[in-house]
């Protein structure tokens, strides 16, 4: 403040520059209230998600409780080595893949489709019906959901009853190595994408209809407008969905997983995250743990990289 | 034709969406014996409150539920606040407010990399939270993306208000509480409603981060209870009779009034979020 009023004093301006020379006063008493507001937030970032940051320094050390994280011995990259030797290393980098990637493109594709269709009714209120039905499950915790999924699977729940009834035999879904992935699709399907479908009808309410009735004007049938206007028009959408989906080919779905897999299907349903928890915090291999959600931490932050770069180049996106 | 064929198939598929949970509350208000001899299908067989009377008198499920609501207050309420604070400087440009583009590195930087779970539990450790509600409330009390769709909505309202009450003399916190917030409430909306479903819904800090079960979030205390069965050395005559003894009512009363405060808020924040999704995704 002080300053700033020397400044005027001293260098004796015309008036219609003071004029010029006010809000800069203003904007330094400002920035210190912006300071203000952006501390608390600031200091508990740094506290809950920078700190522990420099935590990963475990991955390089032969760690040991009783020392702390930083008078435990150095290794250097040995905990690396022992986790590229591991045979479970390459089942969850695989699984992981696999789950993740399968995700993307189903519910990308159930989520078009659905769009697609609901786009073609007009009664309104059958609409919003519709969709208040499929959005629920997002809301839902997938413990609730696993929990649902889990009873309706088990071996005399309801789907194996109704095989019963058709003469086939009970199935085994949750302790069957095929069918886990497949139920982990579907299930994760069924929990959103109802959500998904708000981002593509949102871009089919930006359509122009002039673009629908002069097609039709053009004696263009139904699928035809929807061949030739609806699906290029959300093109630039699904283009920009995938790109973005690039940051998220590691992240299988811990909180799903964990509650429906159990140790029969590690073989195909164990992924990173769920082999970070059972490494680190249940069989305490903190070395071996850390080196692995390290390993995941910088690969998905070049992928998110990567996406974003593509997505601003490309589809002109910009998250703030 | 057409058209009814497509209004055909989307109630089927809505139906089906809906059908476990429907399925579940007709399990949780029907009879054991029924529920177990599998006649149960879509409404109650035998009606009966029993399993509800029967989770009335668990004091541990209500115990849990307690820390949940808990969590939700005051989670929802320190997210609510940091938000606020933290999307209007950020949403000021850059020549208004010089150090913007420093802070929204930082804070973007900590939304995309993490060091993980185990040096994010041994830092928990370190500073005594284990047990407490704050390991639930404060490691995830700066919702970046939350921030970022908020400062997107700011920067969407138009600078003649903002100009306007500079004339004024207005200065950054009557501007932030007397123009910004009343002009964003579906905004506000949508955030709240994603950090108090996020908070309601999340089991797993719940779970590495309470040592003693009676600290247990609901949602916890329904996946450590309901949920996880370790059924790697069982035969399938073993699974059935386990099957048989578990309580599949009381089990899906439990999952029913876990459901409820959602089912609760849902319908009312839903008219907003459609709106405030928008904000956060494809623009100009």
């Amino acid at each position: 403040m002080k300053k700033v009023v020397t400044t005027f004093d001293s260098s004796k301006i015309v008036p219609n520059q003071t004029v010029v020379k006010r809000p800069i006063i203003k904007k330094d008493r400002n920035t210190l209230h912006y300071h203000l507001m952006l501390m608390p937030g600031i200091i508990l970032l740094f506290l809950f998600s920078i700190v522990p940051m420099f935590g990963v320094i475990i991955a390089f050390k032969d760690f040991n409780p009783g020392l702390g994280i930083f008078n435990s011995e150095w290794i250097g990259l040995e905990n690396f080595r022992f986790l590229f030797n591991l045979p479970d290393f390459v089942t969850i980098s695989r699984n992981t893949l696999l789950i993740a990637v399968a995700k993307i493109i189903v519910n990308l594709v159930v989520a078009l489709c659905f769009s697609l269709l609901l786009n073609e009714v007009r009664a309104r209120l059958f609409k919003r019906s519709v969709q208040t039905i499929i959005y629920l499950p997002h809301f839902l915790s997938w413990v609730i959901l696993a929990g649902i999924v889990i009873d309706l699977l088990s071996v005399d729940g309801i789907i194996n009853q109704i095989l019963i009834f058709f003469g086939a035999d009970p199935i085994m879904f949750l302790a069957s190595t095929s069918w886990f992935p497949f139920i982990v699709v579907v299930s994760d399907v069924w929990k959103e994408f109802g959500f998904n479908t708000i981002i593509y009808l949102a871009a089919l309410t930006g359509i122009s209809p002039v673009l629908y009735e002069s097609a039709v004007m053009d004696g263009a049938t139904r699928w035809q407008q929807i061949r030739y206007i609806t699906i290029p028009a959300l093109k630039p959408t699904v283009v920009l969905l995938a790109t973005l989906s690039l940051g998220s080919v590691l992240n299988a779905g811990f909180d799903q997983i964990f509650n429906l897999y159990n140790p029969i299907v590690y073989e195909t349903g164990d992924i990173i995250d769920t082999y970070v928890y059972r490494a680190g915090l249940v069989n305490a291999q903190f070395e071996l743990a850390t080196a692995v959600g390290l390993l995941k931490s910088v690969i998905s932050f070049f992928l998110i990289i990567i996406s974003y770069f593509l997505a601003s180049r490309f589809a002109n996106y910009r998250i703030f | 034709m057409v058209d009814y064929t497509i209004i055909a198939f989307l109630v089927i598929i809505a139906l089906l969406c809906i059908a476990p949970i429907w399925y579940t509350v007709a399990v949780s208000f029907s009879e054991k014996s029924a529920v177990a001899g599998g006649l149960v299908t879509w409404r109650p067989v035998q009606f009966t409150l029993s399993a509800y009377e029967t989770l009335l008198s668990d004091g541990s499920f209500f115990r849990a539920f307690g820390v949940s609501v808990e969590r939700v207050i005051l989670g929802g309420g320190l997210n609510f606040i940091l938000t606020v604070l933290m999307a209007y400087p950020l949403s000021r440009s850059s020549k208004q407010f010089k150090m913007r583009n420093i802070y929204m590195w930082f804070i973007i930087f900590t939304m995309l990399f993490s060091g993980g779970l185990i040096p994010l539990f041994l830092t928990i450790e370190s500073y005594g939270l284990l047990d407490t509600i704050w390991a639930l409330v404060l490691p995830g009390a700066v919702p970046v993306f939350n921030v970022i769709l908020l400062l997107n909505f700011f920067r969407a309202i138009p600078k003649e208000l903002d100009e306007a009450a500079d004339m004024d003399g207005a200065g950054p916190w009557y501007k932030l509480f007397r123009i910004y917030l009343p002009l964003s409430v579906p905004a506000l909306a949508t955030i709240t409603l994603f950090s108090v479903v996020g908070h309601w819904n999340s089991f797993f800090d719940g779970m590495i981060f309470m040592t003693q079960a009676e600290n247990y979030p609901l949602q916890t205390y329904i996946q450590q209870l309901v949920v996880q069965t370790d059924i790697s050395n069982l035969t399938t005559e073993e699974l059935k009779m386990i099957a048989q003894m578990s309580n599949k009512t009381l089990n899906a009363a439990k999952i029913v009034i876990s459901m409820i405060p959602i089912l609760i808020v849902y319908p009312f924040v839903q008219r907003y979020f459609i709106h405030g999704i928008m904000l956060g995704s494809v623009k100009e």
